[in-house]
């Protein structure tokens, strides 16, 4: 092995740590005794295994349906997003037409204005309309947090699909439609899929409209920066974990979408 | 070509309208609170944030943050995806790792940090152990505004790197080879193989993650409220707190306008700056 | 990916069911108090049990709660049966007018014995009962017994002063190398209090009147030194108890349901005692909550029943032995009381009781723009003493925000203010 292999290969495992040894940590927080969080020197292997600050954090009324509700806002907001975005972001890549950058900015300067000004009118209305407290509600205002990334990601990603690729189809006797399904899609699903875990993110982060617009149906999020404050130190960190175990399934669940965007380049 | 022209129309009319209902008009609204104070427009919302004692350094540490986060994330980013290319064995692992705090939440991440920084923290225990300080330090006051500041960095640089690398892996992954194996035939070294190819061919993907997390760091929140209270205080914190403790709409609203301001700007920038022209791009 | 996308269907329809299947017989009980999450959990699974009509206890920040009431109330859709929040945080609804009177009930609730003071704080200064009275709490101060070595000599533990405080800190910094005053100056603290309720009182003998008095200089100056000696984490304490039982805090200042944690797990390390007196007396600040049903509410019936339940002796002496808030009506407190309960009402009662008392009420008439006066006091304290102001022309610049905000709200004077004819003069 090179010199330069070995430097590639200690960079990863550097960077690997990085990402892995803070999460390392928090799980030995939410799982040591309550008063180890004042203990000193720190040990960083788990000393005193309990479950007992986990099972207090779980006990919490609140916490399971705040999971819930995370979970189902985050995959409405997902299909919302992808299902309004992903259009508009193809239209961005393929057409030339009047009014386009109108289009593109208006949508970029939709993300670039803060949720709180947003949820607030909203309130008010949502009353009026049922949707105050309810999931869909906090996730259509969530679809329109994640729309912009939506049409902003799949455009670039349309863009990087040759449409010489398209217009051979075309050529060969498919419909536009057929096209689209049969050249563009295979190539375009990592993205979309890439995309997607977007969206869910942007749901699962927000804590601002979801505490604004709900009452009882409050996301995990929006329930835990409502008793943070107020909660002791054993409590925020297993807030902190439960907070960090869906991303990692999460994320663990896509890993083969990540990777077959990798297989198409490598083909 | 009006039928194309047409289609187009059409598939932008779904996320249109959903815009408008659910942005357009209550950002409409959001103005007029900003520009009205008890009923009678005014500028007086802008001018009681001016004259706020938190205006000035909120501005200026949102600022700074962006300044020192966004090439930061971009440029730790663009390793890792380079690294990435390189890798032999494990990628899918490595890859996996490396997108897990996708799912972190900004709150999570900000409590991860406060647990290793706090002042019986891990972080204190290896310093101790280097012999850099003695005995619990504490880091995160008001007293120590760089160790907030960078506190707050790490934290952000920690969550929110991996968005900007699954945007340009996505985009690594549509160079294609044959570019870089032609480039090395003709004796092109690896540092001018990613100047001159696969930069340029990033270019619609950087754009969009310069724009993407220039707007999240003017947003960066949760993450600063869990590591410093309201020791470092940013604008995005400053909204929350007018519109929830204070209970001035017309000031939050105020913030927002001015928030929103300062990411136009910044779009515009990257906009002009990477430029990326779509019917030429993949020559 | 077909099984893919159908399972996305599956969870979005499950989704929408959940999200639509909300709504059940119970009354909703929306408490700006009793946040903290085991206090909260301890209403729901002790106090409430036994309640006659099912109650769901949510809780919310102040504000939020406020919001709520008033935007359900604009929309004419109340969700919410049974309000609990303070005497102050009420004060916006009865201005909105989105409360439903409540004398009716008062009357019958008569064998109860409530605090003749609170339930005329519930009339708001007219005739109407807005509220029944819930509970009540104060501020106090708490330390842990290794600091009573370093108290200043000859000083009194249940009449201390500033000063002696101030010295105390010295002492313990002195002796032990680090700062352990302690006081909540974190975002969700409640600092400001300290600032209305005990020092201003306790050094002008007034709050608004005196905001920019040479007193108000002398004692913003002393309070200076005094956090010179303070635990720089002060800026991000919200309740004491946690430093406290961390021990990174000795000496500290908070309500007593703040620190209720301390005494109740340690209560042979942790003492209280009355908070400090000033050269004008010993200011502090009794706190008071309430019940409301909102206008429009779903059931008032069963609020009713609640507020009926929530206000018998039995029920008010087991909230104290919960959540440590003391009784608002007359009943003999037994003798088994957990320690902690007894180690905090031994201190409220001698602050009560002290001969130099100065009780100083919560603001009174600010309506929704309360607020905005607690962030004068924080603000003021932020850049004298976080930032090293100049106090005189801090407090003359500071004097201008407070003067607008008493002449827009027209709110008169509340103790320890002299009363007023009008908007509370300014200076």
């Amino acid at each position: 092995m090179t010199i330069q292999r070995w430097l590639i290969l200690a960079a990863v495992l550097v960077l690997c740590l990085w990402v892995l040894l803070p999460i390392y940590l928090i799980v030995v927080s939410a799982f040591g005794p309550r008063d180890a969080v004042f203990a000193w020197p720190k040990s960083f292997w788990p000393v005193d295994f309990t479950t007992e600050t986990v099972a207090f954090f779980f006990g919490a009324q609140g916490v399971l349906s705040g999971l819930l509700n995370s979970i189902l806002v985050a995959l409405m907001t997902m299909v919302m997003a992808i299902a309004l975005g992903a259009p508009a972001g193809y239209a961005l890549a393929r057409f030339a037409f009047p009014g386009k950058n109108v289009y593109r900015l208006l949508v970029l300067m939709t993300r670039a204005f803060p949720i709180p000004v947003l949820a607030v009118p909203l309130t008010v209305r949502f009353i009026e309309f049922g949707l105050y407290d309810t999931l869909l509600g906090v996730a259509l205002v969530h679809t329109a947090l994640a729309l912009p990334f939506a049409v902003l990601i799949t455009s670039s990603l349309f863009l990087g699909i040759p449409r010489e690729l398209e217009e051979a189809a075309w050529t060969l006797g498919c419909t536009r439609l057929q096209a689209f399904r049969r050249v563009v899609m295979p190539l375009a699903m990592p993205g979309l899929a890439a995309t997607a875990i977007f969206a869910f993110i942007v749901s699962w982060n927000e804590v601002f409209a979801a505490t604004i617009l709900s009452l009882e149906n409050r996301t995990l999020t929006a329930f835990l920066i409502s008793v943070l404050g107020e909660s002791p130190l054993y409590f925020k960190f297993a807030g902190g974990f439960f907070l960090i175990v869906p991303a990692l399934v999460f994320i663990f669940a896509i890993r083969k979408y990540l990777f077959s965007l990798w297989g198409i380049a490598s083909r | 070509m009006p039928k194309e022209r047409l289609l187009a129309y059409l598939l932008l009319a779904p996320s249109v309208l959903f815009l408008l209902v659910f942005f357009a008009w209550p950002f409409a609204e959001a103005f007029i609170v900003a520009l009205q104070v008890r009923g009678e427009w005014s500028l007086g919302n802008f001018a009681t944030m001016a004259r706020d004692i938190n205006f000035a350094p909120a501005l200026r540490n949102t600022m700074l943050l962006i300044l020192v986060i966004v090439p930061l994330q971009v440029m730790l980013a663009l390793s890792m995806a380079m690294l990435l290319t390189r890798i032999r064995r494990q990628r899918d692992l490595v890859l996996y790792i490396w997108t897990i705090p996708l799912g972190i939440s900004d709150l999570a991440a900000g409590i991860v940090w406060l647990a290793l920084l706090s002042e019986q923290g891990y972080i204190n225990t290896v310093l101790d152990a280097l012999g850099l300080i003695e005995g619990p330090t504490l880091w995160l006051s008001y007293e120590r505004p760089v160790a907030l500041f960078v506190a707050v960095v790490a934290a952000e640089l920690w969550r929110a790197t991996a968005i900007v690398l699954v945007i340009l892996v996505a985009g690594v992954q549509l160079i294609p080879r044959e570019y870089g194996e032609a480039a090395e035939v003709f004796g092109a070294g690896a540092w001018q193989r990613f100047r001159r190819i696969t930069l340029p061919l990033l270019k619609p993907s950087l754009q969009s993650a310069l724009i993407l997390r220039t707007i999240l760091a003017l947003e960066v929140f949760a993450v600063v409220v869990a590591i410093s209270g309201r020791d470092l205080t940013v604008l995005m914190g400053e909204a929350y707190f007018w519109q929830n403790d204070y209970r001035d709409a017309g000031v939050a609203s105020a913030y927002a306008v001015l928030i929103l301001g300062i990411s136009i700007a910044c779009t515009l920038f990257f906009l002009r700056a990477l430029r990326v022209r779509e019917e030429t791009e993949m020559r | 990916m077909r099984s893919a996308r159908g399972l996305v269907g599956v969870l979005l329809l499950a989704g929408l069911t959940v999200a639509t299947a909300a709504t059940g017989a119970e009354t909703v009980f929306l408490s700006s108090q009793l946040r903290p999450i085991e206090e909260a959990e301890k209403v729901r699974q002790v106090l409430l049990r036994d309640a006659p009509v099912e109650a769901n206890f949510i809780t919310d920040e102040p504000p939020m709660v406020v919001n709520r009431m008033l935007a359900e109330a604009r929309a004419g859709d109340v969700s919410v049966g049974l309000i609990g929040a303070l005497h102050g945080e009420l004060q916006p609804l009865v201005e909105a007018d989105v409360l439903q009177p409540v004398d009716d009930l008062m009357a019958r609730l008569q064998d109860r014995d409530f605090v003749e003071s609170f339930v005329e704080l519930a009339k708001y200064g007219g005739d109407t009962q807005y509220f029944i009275p819930w509970m009540q709490a104060t501020y106090i101060m708490a330390a842990h017994r290794q600091a009573l070595e370093y108290l200043p000599e000859g000083a009194d533990l249940n009449a201390l002063t500033y000063d002696q405080l101030r010295q105390w800190g010295a002492n313990i910094q002195q002796a032990t190398g680090d700062r352990r005053l302690g006081f909540p100056a974190g975002p969700q603290g409640l600092m400001h209090r300290f600032f209305q309720g005990y020092l201003y009182p306790s050094f002008t003998g007034g709050v608004v009147t005196r905001f920019r008095s040479d007193d108000a200089v002398a004692m913003w100056e002393a309070f200076a030194d005094i956090w010179e000696v303070t635990n720089p984490r002060s800026t991000s304490y919200a309740f004491m108890q946690e430093p406290l039982l961390a021990g990174e805090v000795w000496v500290a200042f908070d309500h007593t349901a703040r620190l209720m944690d301390a005494f109740r797990q340690r209560p042979d390390d942790f003492v209280a005692f009355p908070a400090p007196a000033g050269p004008q007396g010993r200011g502090f600040m009794p706190v008071l909550a309430g019940l409301a049903i909102p206008a429009g509410s779903p059931d008032p019936d069963a609020a009713a029943q609640l507020i009926d339940y929530l206000t018998r002796p039995e029920v008010q002496v087991n909230l104290l032995r919960e959540v440590a808030f003391y009784p608002v009506v007359d009943t003999e407190l037994p003798t088994d009381l957990p320690q902690g309960i007894q180690i905090a009402g031994e201190a409220i009662a001698a602050q009560t009781a002290a001969p130099d008392a100065l009780p100083s009420l919560l603001p009174v008439g600010l309506g929704e723009r309360e607020g905005e006066f607690s962030k004068l006091f924080t603000d003021t304290f932020q850049l004298i003493v976080l930032r090293g102001a100049d106090v005189r022309e801090t407090l003359d610049r500071q004097v201008e925000v407070l003067r607008r905000l008493i002449e827009e709200t027209g709110a008169p004077c509340w103790p320890p203010d002299q009363p007023s004819d009008g908007a509370c003069p300014v200076d």
